[in-house]
């Protein structure tokens, strides 16, 4: 291992809500302040910000991480916005790890801001244009309309029910009731969410996370400077990312390959072997509730076919062997694109310090992983993480 | 000793005002295959790609997921930076820094000519509350700014035009270049205004084209090239992008980019140990402006030496022999592609009759354009 090992060292998170009175802009700095003072530090500690944001056509801002960059921190500092769609909350830290792992820096600050709700009438708006101009947009597609068809897949090829998965959307929006950021806690029923609205079936309305504003940030450190600012850091021992295709069309949508790239990466760097046996926590990403069990077995967590029977034996719930989105998940914590995956990291940044409160599953896990997808389901982003 | 990065390929296309002959893939393509052809290798042997995009210039909101295919990085480790070509250098050069990637591919592309309302996309950049209602064109900005660097006293209008002059009879040596003429300083000074003082042919005109390079580690260079190129040092940074509380006069960004690529080269005195530069000219004083910054002239002294040829190609210094932004064209996030590709052919003794003798350490560096304060500069060596 020739890097610096890098650690999280703080961490910050905003309330997730629908429509925030603060600029994405100031949505940065909350999450930034929160966390440099939670770990005592300042602006003059930090040698370089790293920024995740998701589409310029929210805020309808061009080069959005020059207008985000003041609020970020990333004044007069080096400063670096990255990209890979909806997988870039995850991506980022990913991101800042290269800049401590590289050499280059000791400190860095990663912030991901999201403000989905300018964006008029509905978010779902800016994702309109985010498909091929010539062989999709004619066919005037949404999002909802995709996810519809690889959910389709996912439950025809292995027999799954719309009610089993519902089961996901149930637990994790139960888990948010814990998490002072959440935005959509409930305590719901299968029956709730099979008879919401269906928007493209199988997908209902209880089936997808919200659109959301929000911000989080975390602050990464080489070895030797973490080890004087806490004893107890969290270390990030495995990265990976992995892009497939544009043409998504051509590939058969059952399976995230990718994900199990860009797991295989992150697996290989971080020296694990047996992921079912050795990652005891994970926040795999789940904009639909189908998208967890997906992840979980893209993320090698699961057999294929197999994630629902660990959901439904109650495994995943946060008092189970191998808890799922303990944090409440996009589905009920909330969406803010790019902000979701970091909030995922904190979440596993969190538990592994045994400071999760409320949430904080049993057995004092040491290691656990973070993950998050996106583009045109064509992306998955992986940290392992170790205490 | 921290390892060197080397560039190891090399692969680009014309850069020209308008490419109906290739759509923005295919630009990408011909630029990807003539890079790996170059460094002998293929997609399968890349660790990771860093491509370079902003949703709006491409027409597409999550650009990234457009970029892989016609590079060969189908399930591979791809992202964009939405910078300048130089950032996702910088992010190639990290990557190989940390020993987990020892092949890393960058790219970036212009297809300006897709862009129909450019003017209006860049008023997209103000910000959406207290500056975008006064509605002003981003040159506006650039007069302003301008007008300040005038009326310091740091150069004449005279010798703003001089680099004019120089870049556009620059880019006639270079076959890649989209704007190269014979002009004098009237024509400049005499063309269309824009926004007081600036004026049409101050403006670096728009161009398409794509590059692509192949970097790798140390160890692996002498089995990709026996010509590698050096990347000894890199900075990036930011000033405020809020233009009510912007330092207007000196370029800070730049300034500190700068610094930062030539603490890690371990250059002490800029100006004697550069030998060619090709900097940031989409409007002609910022050619001046950036060579101050980086401390290549002192302040208020490049505009004379522009004017005694010092910044010419046969000059101390020779500054944009490729053309620059004025004679090849403004390429958006391609821009430091272009400078980057510069300096490798120069030091590799490749730029056939613009040749500078004897250029062994180079500088390139990129401004991301009005209206933002966002700068990065690399240090090449043979």
């Amino acid at each position: 291992m020739a890097y610096q090992r890098v650690a999280i060292v703080g961490a910050g998170i905003t309330k997730f809500v629908r429509r925030a009175q603060e600029t994405g802009k100031e949505l940065a700095a909350q999450a930034s302040k929160m966390a440099l003072e939670s770990c005592g530090m300042t602006m003059k500690d930090i040698e370089c910000v790293s920024l995740g944001t998701a589409p310029d056509a929210f805020d309808g801002v061009h080069m959005k991480g020059e207008y985000l960059s003041d609020g970020s921190g990333g004044w007069r500092k080096p400063y670096m916005r990255q990209f890979v769609g909806g997988g870039t909350g995850v991506f980022a830290p990913v991101h800042g790890w290269y800049h401590v792992a590289s050499g280059m820096f000791d400190t860095c600050l990663v912030v991901c801001s999201e403000k989905m709700s300018s964006c008029h009438p509905h978010p779902q708006g800016a994702f309109k244009t985010i498909f091929d101009h010539t062989t999709e947009q004619p066919l005037n597609p949404t999002l909802i309309w995709i996810f519809a068809l690889e959910m389709n897949r996912f439950m025809s090829t292995y027999g799954i029910t719309k009610e089993e998965i519902a089961l996901v959307s149930v637990k994790n929006k139960k888990n948010a009731m814990d998490h002072p950021a959440a935005q959509l806690p409930m305590e719901i029923t299968v029956e709730d969410v099979m008879n919401s609205e269906t928007l493209a079936w199988p997908v209902n309305r209880l089936d997808i996370s919200p659109a959301s504003d929000g911000a989080a940030a975390i602050v990464l450190a080489s070895e030797h400077v973490a080890k004087r600012i806490t004893d107890k850091p969290v270390w990030i021992d495995g990265v990976g990312w992995n892009l497939d295709s544009a043409y998504w069309a051509t590939r058969d949508l059952y399976y995230p390959r990718y994900v199990e790239k860009a797991a295989r990466m992150a697996y290989k760097m971080a020296g694990i072997t047996e992921p079912q046996r050795e990652i005891e926590i994970a926040e795999p990403y789940d904009p639909f509730d189908y998208k967890e069990l997906h992840h979980m077995e893209g993320l090698l967590l699961a057999d294929r076919g197999k994630a629902v029977e660990m959901l439904l034996d109650g495994k995943t719930q946060r008092d189970g062997d191998r808890p799922m989105c303990p944090s409440g998940g996009a589905l009920g914590v909330g969406n803010p694109i790019a902000a979701t995956g970091l909030m995922k990291i904190i979440e596993i940044f969190l538990q592994l310090r045994g400071e999760a409160g409320k949430r904080q599953v049993p057995g004092n896990p040491k290691c656990g992983l973070a993950q998050a997808w996106g583009d045109l389901m064509q992306v998955g982003t992986v940290v392992v993480m170790r205490i | 000793m921290r390892e060197r990065v080397a560039i190891a390929g090399l692969g680009y296309t014309a850069f020209t005002s308008v490419s109906p002959g290739s759509s923005y893939r295919e630009l990408t393509y011909e630029a990807a295959v003539k890079a790996y052809e170059e460094a002998g290798i293929e997609p399968k042997d890349v660790d990771s790609f860093v491509c370079t995009s902003e949703d709006m210039l491409e027409g597409y909101s999550i650009s990234d997921e457009y970029c892989n295919d016609q590079l060969g990085a189908v399930l591979k480790p791809a992202q964009t930076i939405p910078g300048d070509f130089l950032h996702s250098l910088a992010v190639g050069v990290m990557h190989i820094l940390t020993e987990q990637f020892d092949i890393v591919v960058v790219q970036a592309l212009s297809k300006a000519s897709n862009m129909k309302t450019i003017p209006d996309l860049l008023n997209f950049a103000f910000d959406p509350v207290l500056n975008r209602p006064l509605d002003v064109t981003a040159y506006a900005l650039a007069g302003l700014e301008m007008n300040r660097f005038l009326t310091d006293g740091r150069a004449t209008r005279e010798q703003c035009a001089a680099v004019v002059v120089k870049n556009k009879a620059n880019a006639l040596k270079n076959p890649l270049a989209g704007y190269g003429a014979s002009i004098s300083i009237e024509h400049v000074l005499e063309s269309e205004p824009v926004a007081e003082p600036v004026r049409l042919l101050d403006i670096a005109p728009y161009a398409d084209g794509a590059v692509v390079m192949v970097l790798c580690s140390e160890k692996l260079a002498p089995s990709l090239t026996d010509k590698p190129v050096w990347i000894t040092g890199i900075g990036w940074s930011t000033d405020s992008p809020t233009i009510e509380s912007r330092d207007w006069s000196g370029a800070v960004a730049v300034r500190l980019a700068g610094d930062m690529a030539y603490r890690m080269a371990g250059i002490t005195c800029p100006a004697r140990e550069i030998d060619l530069a090709e900097v940031n000219d989409e409007i002609s004083f910022k050619e001046l402006q950036h060579l101050e910054a980086l401390r290549l002239f002192e302040p208020g002294q490049a505009g004379r030496a522009t004017e005694d040829g010092q910044t010419s190609p046969g000059g101390a210094l020779p500054v944009n022999v490729s053309g620059g932004g004025l004679g090849v064209g403004h390429l958006f996030e391609c821009s430091g592609a272009q400078k980057v590709l510069e300096l490798v052919l120069q030091l590799r003794g490749e730029a056939g009759s613009r040749q500078v003798p004897g250029a062994g350490v180079g500088l390139a560096q990129a401004w991301r354009g009005i209206p933002t304060t966002s700068a990065a500069v690399a240090i090449l060596s043979a």
